[in-house]
């Protein structure tokens, strides 16, 4: 019953020839997405994520315009490119977005991230983890005799590498915000 | 204008132009139907359960075109509205539904039929909205009816604390209500139009792919693709949703595609050159296995959803616009380049065809001593064809073959329960077209199984005088379900069966209307006729073929050139890959 017999990708022209569904091509993006600030779009955005199996990295959110009721979406995701395709026109269509950015696509941009990190420790552990602190330019916000909580701002990796080095040191805790991102440039 | 939020709700409707609300009270919505009470301009239909007023607001909404009203109260109101929602969701079916809440100071209190009425529905509408003060509510409603018809449209639906209904602010009038920023994109990229006009100038093997979204666009755009359609002499397959766009009777129809379409329908969109897909959206019915869809053709897409084009389907042009919009600029380029098709091409191209309909793939045994169902659909094909009729389903087994055995000739004139599949969904669609249309023929054709899932409705029925007439085609079995079972379950009819079914007769007695029980082919032709001419609702008890099987089929995981023509070539077929896809 095979009346045409075409093979598969016999068309130079097929859309299967641009690009294997299966391949393993996962790319991390940033999104900015604006929105209005009416009640539950947070839910609405979260809930496109959950509901469709799509990855959430990071997520903030905030107020940035009070008088356009504007708020504004950093979410980091990760997918094939066709599923980072189908997020942004996914946004796109919701009705409380007005526009969604691909920041790892558009130019670059500026990618920042604020932790807090407790560090627990006496001796020696305790001034290797000050020494570290200054030169990954964390600030000390707070210090008991027997404690640091240390504050750092900089790319989720940079916070990553050094929340690695205060594990062994007497890392007690960390609070992160999610990235925050603008392009860079006008 | 100063005014209690119930009033609003009313004169917001009428603004919009409803003339019908489906609905059930309660506690959280009596202000409302107070104010109900004391108009004549809209009429209220009281149904018999929350699912079947949003399925009549369906109906209502899918054979006029506009959008569809539905009332219910809080909690237990709000939740059995949501598999109507839902419905409405998946076939882009614009529907505003109201809800009554606690008052806004026991939000968040467990209070008596309290549910979190917009967490509940917010993935299953477009958008919801919790009015929580009385000055924003009548904004509020004209911007719910904006988003429900603008773009792809889809349910809405805006919960009201029966606080804000008492509470008294100044109306806003529909002219000023601030729409938002909401405006899809209607208009398509004139090159990409251009891409796809060169691509029908050359193309060898051509064919137009339509869907829902042309109905969904309004009577031009059928007009403009059958002038289209015409004037290129492509052929042209529609899915579930898209059938009455194009002619039955046209020369150019290959027929419903996909799991069960037509032969030549889906052999022509496996083997095309080039697809040229017009408000469909690649559901799985249609695609079968994705790697082996339609391996050799270019592929266009024209939607007015953004996220439809390349979801799951990848497309050599995306067309993001409206239809009507979008033929008219494609019509117009193409008559401006000197309307060319590539004739000779076309020519073989309908050779080939005209070999595949001559297989005549909706073949069946016939019968001189059991209905058959698809006799059955057959008789009342002819026997109401040229009728002013409309024709609901419920799903299953039954609705395929309705869609096969058919014909429709219009847009607006079939209402089936597509994306989400709703068995239960026919009988109240069936009254929501009737009460919208008093004077056709709506003819709900279903299953036993499925028809009784909410067949409560008959009162709404009768109540309203809706005549419709509920074409029972009866195997006592879940048809589509034991037929699965048959293919891949070894046989196993678990829980396939319907015992204990009400005698359909008695039932229709029951309620004060006409049962028709017919059980041999040779009284079909007349009881068909006593069911039209019947001034009232109907019930016919159609006893068919138990084990009817409905082919063609494309078995789950296979491609379109590996369809199933009948019960001989089913031994097998299914791998264990294609058993766990639905």
């Amino acid at each position: 019953m095979n009346a045409l017999n075409i093979k598969r990708g016999a068309s130079s022209h097929s859309a299967y020839d641009l690009r294997d569904p299966n391949a393993p091509v996962i790319e991390s993006h940033t999104l900015a997405v604006i929105v209005e600030n009416e009640p539950g779009v947070l839910a609405r955005v979260i809930g496109l994520f959950s509901g469709r199996g799509y990855n959430i990295d990071s997520l903030t959110v905030a107020e940035t315009d009070h008088a356009g009721h504007r708020s504004r979406i950093t979410v980091v995701t990760r997918g094939t490119p066709a599923v980072i395709e189908q997020i942004k026109n996914q946004l796109g269509r919701m009705v409380p977005v007005y526009e969604v950015h691909d920041l790892t696509v558009e130019g670059p941009a500026v990618q920042r991230e604020l932790a807090l990190l407790k560090v627990a420790g006496k001796g020696d552990a305790r001034i290797e983890a000050l020494r570290l602190a200054e030169i990954f330019r964390a600030n000390v916000v707070d210090s008991t005799l027997e404690s640091f909580v240390f504050e750092m701002t900089g790319t989720p990796e940079k916070i990553d590498a050094f929340a690695d080095l205060m594990r062994p040191l007497g890392l007690k805790d960390i609070a992160r915000t999610g990235v925050a991102a603008l392009p860079r440039g006008v | 204008m100063q005014m209690t939020g119930a009033r609003m709700v009313v004169q917001a409707l009428k603004d919009q132009g409803v003339d019908t609300v489906f609905g059930y009270p309660g506690g959280a919505v009596l202000p409302i139907y107070d104010e109900i009470f004391q108009q004549n301009d809209i009429r209220h239909v009281l149904v018999r359960h929350e699912q079947g007023a949003v399925h009549m607001a369906e109906g209502y909404a899918r054979s006029t075109g506009k959008v569809g009203v539905a009332l219910v109260t809080s909690g237990p109101g709000a939740t059995n509205a949501v598999t109507g929602l839902t419905d409405a969701l998946l076939d882009s079916i614009p529907i505003v539904v109201l809800s009554g809440q606690v008052p806004t100071f026991m939000i968040g209190t467990d209070g008596f039929q309290e549910a979190d009425t917009v967490g509940i529905t917010r993935p299953c509408t477009k958008h919801n909205w919790l009015v929580k003060d009385t000055a924003q509510l009548a904004g509020t409603i004209h911007k719910a009816f904006h988003v429900a018809r603008s773009g792809r449209p889809g349910p809405v639906l805006i919960d009201i604390p029966k606080d804000v209904q008492f509470a008294t602010a100044a109306y806003t009038p529909m002219e000023s209500a601030a729409t938002g920023h909401y405006a899809p994109k209607r208009t398509p990229d004139a090159e990409a139009v251009a891409r796809m006009v060169e691509m029908m100038e050359t193309a060898e093997r051509p064919v137009f792919y339509t869907g829902g979204g042309v109905i969904n666009s309004g009577r031009e755009a059928s007009r403009l693709l059958r002038e289209f359609v015409e004037a290129t002499g492509f052929p042209i397959t529609s899915t579930l949703m898209g059938l009455g766009a194009y002619p039955a009777s046209g020369k150019n129809w290959l027929g419903m595609l996909g799991m069960h379409g037509l032969y030549e329908a889906n052999l022509a969109m496996h083997g095309c050159d080039l697809m040229i897909n017009i408000g469909a959206r690649f559901d799985d019915r249609i695609t079968g296995r994705i790697s082996d869809f339609s391996p050799g053709s270019r592929k266009v897409h024209v939607d007015i959803d953004p996220s439809s084009i390349n979801k799951v389907i990848r497309v050599d042009v995306g067309i993001v616009g409206d239809v009507t919009e979008t033929l008219t600029e494609a019509l117009r380029q193409w008559k401006a380049r000197g309307s060319k098709v590539n004739r000779e091409g076309l020519a073989k191209w309908w050779a080939q065809i005209n070999e595949w309909r001559a297989v005549k793939c909706l073949s069946y045994k016939p019968s001189t001593t059991t209905i058959k169902p698809q006799y059955a659909l057959e008789r009342l094909e002819a026997l109401t064809k040229g009728m002013d009729r409309y024709i609901t389903t419920e799903v299953g087994q039954h609705q395929m073959w309705a869609a096969q055995f058919l014909g429709f000739e219009e847009p607006h004139r079939w209402m089936t329960s597509g994306g989400l599949g709703t068995m239960g969904y026919g009988l109240p669609a069936s009254i929501g077209v009737q009460i919208a249309h008093p004077e056709s023929l709506v003819i709900n054709v279903a299953g036993e199984a499925s028809w009784l899932m909410n067949m409560q409705e008959m009162g709404t029925a009768m109540q309203f005088r809706a005549p419709v007439k509920q074409f029972i085609l009866n195997n006592e079995r879940l048809g589509m379900v034991r037929q699965w079972q048959e293919l891949l379950h070894g046989e196993r009819y678990s829980s396939s069966w319907s015992e204990s079914l009400p005698d359909f007769v008695k039932l229709a007695e029951a309620f004060g209307c006409k049962g028709i029980l017919c059980t041999d082919p040779k009284d079909l032709d007349e009881a068909i006729m006593e069911m039209i001419r019947y001034d009232g609702p109907v019930i016919f008890d159609c006893r068919v073929e138990k084990h009817e099987n409905c082919f063609p089929m494309i078995p789950s995981g296979k491609p379109h050139n590996e369809m199933l023509l009948g019960d001989a070539e089913t031994q097998g077929v299914i791998g264990s890959k294609g058993a766990v896809l639905v």
